[in-house]
């Protein structure tokens, strides 16, 4: 029973989906289309003829009347055709669909190291409260989530790399020399990307762990005689989980923002590199599709977590949601 | 016999608050020492900072006079700092300018005729909201051109969402209130309902989540710069600055090292402070 209202839930909230992605379409056609300026002799830069720029708004299709434009837009996207990139020659889905699995395989790795660290240090900060364990957690979380994360990008390669020489600076490492070589390359920009969503997760089990630990329920375990430990993971930590997947899709959309600026920092072949490398090739094809393609993977993390929500979280009635 | 006990005014209850909350003082404490940068900037800096100098490049912290060294053009790194801080302020409070003044209009609409026009309204933001901050902003950045009003206006947009969602959720529930029925039946017109009657009374969270969002704004901008589509050489930014700290980060890591430490104290000043409001003005923590 409880299945089926998910289900009906999940369908609901996948229709309401529909107009948000359309919109979303229409913003970034607005952005290159509607905006002063010309996409195409942005591209070519300063240096182009007349000639070489009415060639390109031709085959961009940019001499068309707006709404014309607009329909093959969107008839395109059905398609899942977000362009084609005159600098690379190759459809700019092809571009995404190579560097994807990096940004996700970064992006997720952050996401763990963010997770298992902030929860840990707001767990602790609670249980320690008024402690110096508390305040270190504390200030740190605050630094955290002000620190640029471009700039500790750039510290940490300093520190780690260049003085230490324990990790690569730059690159992805190569599968096939072996885990520990992939491995190594992935620690620096796993650590930077994660660092604001871990301080972030810390603040907020923290919080939400002080909270949950004055309920009357912890008292009676406590009075029990449970372990203090289980009392923790078991009881109290459950409990104090609802908050922290509310702030999770948030932080997945911050993380892929992040992801720009750190694989532009440790070359790392994703999506924000591709952005970047788009940007100084003046590829605003690549550019927009690419970011098209992000917001959509934002849209549907945000579905996923909501989903994951109302099903961990037993106060919210699926029925009444649903109607 | 009366009591003639006064019970103190919400302005010094919100005073004390702030001043109790030591980390909201320290905050506060260096937005200050920013600000002063930004306006005494020519008085505090201590060369040009454009003035290039080939035979001083490079140098360390302290050395010839240069208080932060200097940079890969023998420009003084310390006085590019300063002159950077204005860049900074007026990006952050500029761009806020633009994000709340166009969100909280349209939240203000939203909210106070609902129907067809809230739907429509919040459906954009929405989908505006679905694009992660700086990739709006990138994205805007690469059709705009860069330059500072271009920055500003990138930035801005990325704020709009935040700013609408908001004042449209308090606006939901302040027209609810009596005193709004009440104008409402003495015939008061619409634009006076909303301007001097809701407006008013909707603006104490605006207030905290604008100065944390100032704090992003100045991120934004060092992200924008750092990337190159921001500020561009040779006016100093604190992001341009790092990017070049970036290509020299062997042989002179101070240039990366202090500039990313005025954005780092900037907003985590910014934060602390804005952190600080929200307590003294959430009436749950109110003594």
């Amino acid at each position: 029973m409880k299945v089926n209202r998910l289900l009906k839930y999940t369908a609901k909230r996948i229709v309401d989906l529909i107009p948000t992605l359309f919109l979303v379409a229409v913003i970034i056609f607005m952005i290159t289309r509607m905006i002063p300026g010309d996409p195409a002799s942005t591209m070519l830069g300063p240096q182009a003829s007349v000639k070489e720029i009415n060639n390109l708004r031709e085959q961009m299709g940019l001499n068309e009347p707006k709404l014309h434009q607009f329909i093959e837009y969107l008839k395109d996207l059905v398609h899942l055709n977000v362009g084609y990139s005159y600098v690379y020659k190759r459809p700019v889905v092809d571009l995404i669909m190579e560097r994807f699995p990096n940004t996700i395989i970064l992006t997720l790795f952050a996401l763990v190291i963010s997770l298992v660290v902030g929860v840990t240090a707001g767990i602790i900060s609670a249980v320690k409260k008024g402690t110096w364990w508390d305040y270190v957690f504390t200030i740190l979380s605050l630094v955290g989530v002000s620190v640029p994360v471009f700039w500790l990008g750039i510290m940490l390669v300093l520190f780690f790399s260049v003085e230490l020489g324990w990790f690569p600076s730059t690159g992805m490492g190569d599968i096939s020399l072996g885990f520990s070589d992939y491995f190594s390359h992935l620690i620096l920009p796993g650590v930077t990307l994660a660092t604001i969503p871990m301080a972030t997760f810390s603040r907020i089990t923290r919080s939400s762990m002080l909270e949950v630990l004055e309920q009357n329920y912890i008292k009676t375990a406590k009075a029990k005689g449970l372990q203090a430990r289980w009392i923790i993971c078991k009881h109290a930590l459950k409990n104090a989980m609802t908050p922290i997947l509310t702030v999770l899709g948030m932080q997945v959309s911050s993380m892929l923002g992040g992801a720009v600026l750190t694989e532009t920092i440790y070359s790392w072949p994703g999506m924000g590199r591709l952005i970047v490398d788009a940007i100084n090739k003046r590829d605003f094809v690549v550019v927009q599709g690419t970011v098209l393609f992000l917001a959509l993977l934002f849209v549907l993390v945000n579905l996923a977590i909501d989903l994951l929500y109302k099903v961990v979280n037993p106060k919210i009635s699926l029925g009444k949601v649903a109607k | 016999m009366e009591t003639t006990e006064k019970t103190p005014s919400l302005v010094k209850m919100f005073l004390k608050k702030m001043l109790q909350n030591k980390l909201a003082c320290f905050g506060l404490l260096m937005i200050f020492l920013i600000v002063v940068l930004a306006i005494f900037a020519p008085l505090i800096a201590t060369h040009q900072p454009n003035v290039m100098d080939t035979g001083a490049t490079l140098l360390g912290p302290g050395q010839d006079g240069h208080l932060l060294g200097t940079d890969n053009y023998g420009r003084d790194l310390f006085s590019r700092i300063v002159y950077g801080s204005r860049i900074s302020l007026i990006v952050g409070l500029g761009a806020v300018a633009v994000g709340s003044v166009i969100g909280i209009l349209l939240g203000l609409v939203a909210g106070y005729f609902g129907g067809w026009l809230d739907s429509i309204i919040m459906r954009f933001m929405d989908a505006l909201a679905a694009f992660p901050f700086i990739l709006l902003a990138i994205t805007l950045m690469t059709v705009l051109g860069t330059g500072l009003i271009n920055v500003i206006i990138a930035v801005g947009i990325g704020n709009v969402p935040g700013f609408a969602r908001m004042i449209r959720g308090q606006v939901l529930s302040v027209k609810e209130e009596l005193f709004i029925e009440v104008t409402n039946s003495l015939g008061a017109k619409q634009a006076r309902i909303i301007f001097i009657h809701i407006l008013p009374n909707c603006l104490t969270p605006i207030i905290v989540y604008a100065t944390m969002n100032v704090a992003g704004a100045i991120i934004s901008e060092a992200a924008l710069s750092f990337l190159g589509l921001g500020i561009q050489a040779p006016t100093a930014s604190w992001g341009n600055i790092l990017k070049e700290g970036k290509d020299y980060l062997i042989v002179a890591p101070h240039i990366a090292i202090f500039s990313g430490m005025f954005i780092l104290l900037s907003v985590l000043g910014l934060n602390l402070f804005g952190d600080g409001l929200r307590d003294a003005l959430d009436p749950k923590t109110r003594a």
